[in-house]
This record gives C-alpha cells, sequence and structure tokens, in this order.
C-alpha cells in the first residue's frame, strides 16, 4: 500500500507532495512537516555515513517500523524522492527511479513554464503521477 | 555472518555501551609522484581525500602516514608539516597511506544521541496511526536493526545487509543486560555500562551467533 510521497530537490524545497492511504496526519501544517521529514533525511544520511563500516556508494536506502516503510531514493542532481508504503513492499527503488524517469523528467524537466527550484504545480504533472501510482502492483490495500 | 557493532542507549538518549565487533581496517598504502591524482584538503585535525578517488583510495579517507611517520593532524609525529610537505615537489616519491576515518568514542556519544531524534520523528511522520520509531533501517553497506524495551533502552545491532534473525539476537542481548547489568549491585541505571560479565557473555554469544548462525541461540 503506498502511503504518500514527497519529492525535494538538493536545497531542500518541497517539490511536490502527494498523498493517497494516509491514516493519520501528523498535526502540523504541510509546510512545517516537509520542513522536519527533510531535516529527519539530511540528519539519516550523515548519521549512515558516519556509522557505516565501509564505504557507502548509495547510503541509506530505506527504514521501516512496525507499521510502515520508508524509501529514499536521490539521483545524482540531489531530487530526493521519498515514499512511505506498508512494511512489506518491495521493489521500491526501481519504481521512484521509473517514476523519476517517465514522470518527473517528461512532465517536470520538459516543461518550459516550470522554473528550477520552484515548487511544481503542472496539473498534468499531477494527473500522470497519480496514474503512474495507482497503477502501480504497490498500490492498493495491504496484502496479508 | 558478520556483526559490526552493538550499542545501547539509555532512555534519555545517551550512549551507555558500545562494543565493536568485526570492523574491517580499510587502509592503503600507495607511493605517490608529483603532482597527486586527487586533491586533499587541509583540515585542522586531520587530512583527508575531497576529490578524485582510485584504487581504494576514496573521498573521505584520512591520511595515516606519510613515508611510515604517523600523521598527526596536520603535522607529522617528528613536527613536519604535511601541506608543506606534499606540496613541495621535490619531496617525491612519497609513500601515502589512507584510511577510512574510525570513529572516536565521542563521535559515537554523538551518533548515539542522533538517533534518539530520528527514532521519534519516524514515528510523528508515521502515516499510519500508532506507529513505533525505527526498526530496521537500511543502507547498501549495512543494517542496523532497534529494539526498545518497555522502559525505553534502546538496543542496536549494526550487521551486513543479508542478516535475518537479528531481532532473536537483540532479544538475547536484552536478556543478558537484564542477567549481568540490572542485577549488578554496583550498576546505577542510566550509567554507561561497565560490567565484565557482561562484556564476557556478549562477547562469546556474538561469536557464537557468527559461527553457528542464529539458529544457535
Amino acid at each position: 500500500m503506498i502511503y504518500n510521497l514527497y519529492i525535494f530537490d538538493k536545497y531542500g524545497t518541497l517539490m511536490y507532495y502527494s498523498e493517497w492511504n494516509r491514516l493519520k496526519q501528523s498535526g502540523i501544517t504541510k509546510d512545517e512537516e516537509a520542513k522536519l521529514m527533510y531535516g529527519m533525511l539530511f540528519s539519516l544520511k550523515s548519521f549512515v555515513n558516519k556509522i557505516s563500516p565501509i564505504d557507502p556508494k548509495e547510503g541509506f536506502l530505506f527504514y521501516k517500523t512496525n507499521k510502515y516503510a520508508l524509501h529514499y531514493v536521490e539521483v545524482s542532481s540531489g531530487l530526493k524522492f521519498v515514499l512511505n508504503t506498508d512494511t512489506t513492499a518491495t521493489g521500491i527503488k526501481d519504481f521512484l527511479l521509473q517514476l523519476y524517469s517517465k514522470i518527473w523528467v517528461e512532465y517536470v524537466v520538459r516543461n518550459p513554464l516550470w522554473t528550477i527550484g520552484t515548487p511544481v504545480t503542472s496539473d498534468l504533472f499531477k494527473t500522470k503521477l497519480d496514474e503512474f501510482v495507482r497503477a502501480s502492483p504497490l498500490f492498493g490495500p495491504k496484502i496479508i | 555472518m558478520v556483526i559490526y557493532g552493538v550499542y545501547i542507549v539509555s532512555k534519555s538518549g545517551g550512549l551507555i555501551f558500545n562494543l565493536d565487533h568485526n570492523v574491517p581496517k580499510i587502509e592503503t598504502e600507495r607511493t605517490e609522484s608529483y603532482p597527486l591524482s586527487y586533491s586533499l584538503e587541509y583540515e585542522p585535525k586531520k587530512v583527508s581525500v575531497a576529490f578524485g578517488q582510485k584504487d581504494g583510495v576514496n573521498v573521505g579517507h584520512v591520511l595515516v602516514s606519510v613515508n611510515g611517520i604517523l600523521a598527526n593532524g596536520c603535522t607529522l609525529e617528528d613536527g613536519r608539516d604535511i601541506k608543506e610537505l606534499i606540496e613541495n615537489k621535490d619531496n617525491y616519491p612519497l609513500t601515502l597511506k589512507f584510511s577510512r576515518p574510525k570513529m572516536t568514542t565521542n563521535e559515537k556519544i554523538f551518533l548515539a544521541s542522533m538517533f534518539y531524534p530520528l527514532f521519534a520523528i519516524a514515528s510523528q511522520l508515521s502515516p499510519e496511526p500508532k506507529s513505533s520509531g525505527i526498526e530496521v533501517l537500511e543502507a547498501d553497506t549495512f543494517r542496523l536493526n532497534c529494539f526498545q524495551t518497555l522502559t525505553g533502552v534502546k538496543f542496536m545491532v549494526v550487521a551486513e545487509t543479508i542478516q535475518p534473525g537479528m531481532d532473536v539476537l537483540l532479544r538475547r542481548i536484552y536478556e543478558l543486560y537484564a542477567d549481568y547489568v540490572l542485577k549488578n549491585p554496583f550498576y546505577s541505571l542510566e550509567m554507561p555500562i561497565r560490567c565484565e560479565l557482561f562484556d564476557t557473555n556478549l562477547q562469546a554469544l556474538l561469536e557464537q551467533v557468527e559461527k553457528n548462525g542464529i539458529a544457535s541461540i
């Protein structure tokens, strides 16, 4: 089951946020939540790089709690994709890389009306992303 | 089966126990000619590789020794300045030894207290109600398993990524903690654990797990 998706740029600006099956709100504004999330990811990255016994290449991949899993993919330009799913989901990394190449590059980067560093407001992107996520086998109720 | 380390963090986020078990030593020694193919960064406390990794010398590695003489911050043991030495063409060829930086005890305490808010934020940002904190954290080089007891003490094991049954091991360590630390009349809660019996039993447990697998405990 896919809960929600955050996209950050390399400066930590929230480029896009979307949610599907989210059952609990954090009780703070979306703006503050994004900052909290980015701060946590930033710390996680440095934590992982320091505690790693050998030289990391990709670094942090995901964490799991008893209720959900947070998956993290960063592309070389510093764009970060964060996807929350249930704990049993697999193959999220490929899914996010597909999302990057098929949806982000096509409908955001190739959109001349989008200025780099600003949140994405394009409706086309929104619909395509929604379609893409809903079409994935990862979407939908948890398989137990 | 490789276990890299065990950490125990108290309820208030302080590191009370740490054991480095099987940390691989990453060192490379190379004889270099002028000019160096990578660029170094000179900081007051260390000289590290800033750009251009090759043959096992990676970005972030620190300079350990020059021509076999140990480096101490930005100077050598014999008092010579490293920057001058390396940037002078006449000194070449030089034998440089680099290694992945080792964590000092201070850094470990720092990291342990850093995990505490991460654990808390993970449960706050949860999309499902009543989520716990981080239980498994995975990177490409290791996996960290965390087990929090009802009293708030966190046990963490850093191991190889493909390692099932770490939760069983954590519970065993908790058992050892309950037996040898909490029953020790000289131990005060929230303080660093210095109990010989705990050390030896934990060491024995880790060795047993590494040799015979998790099923043996």
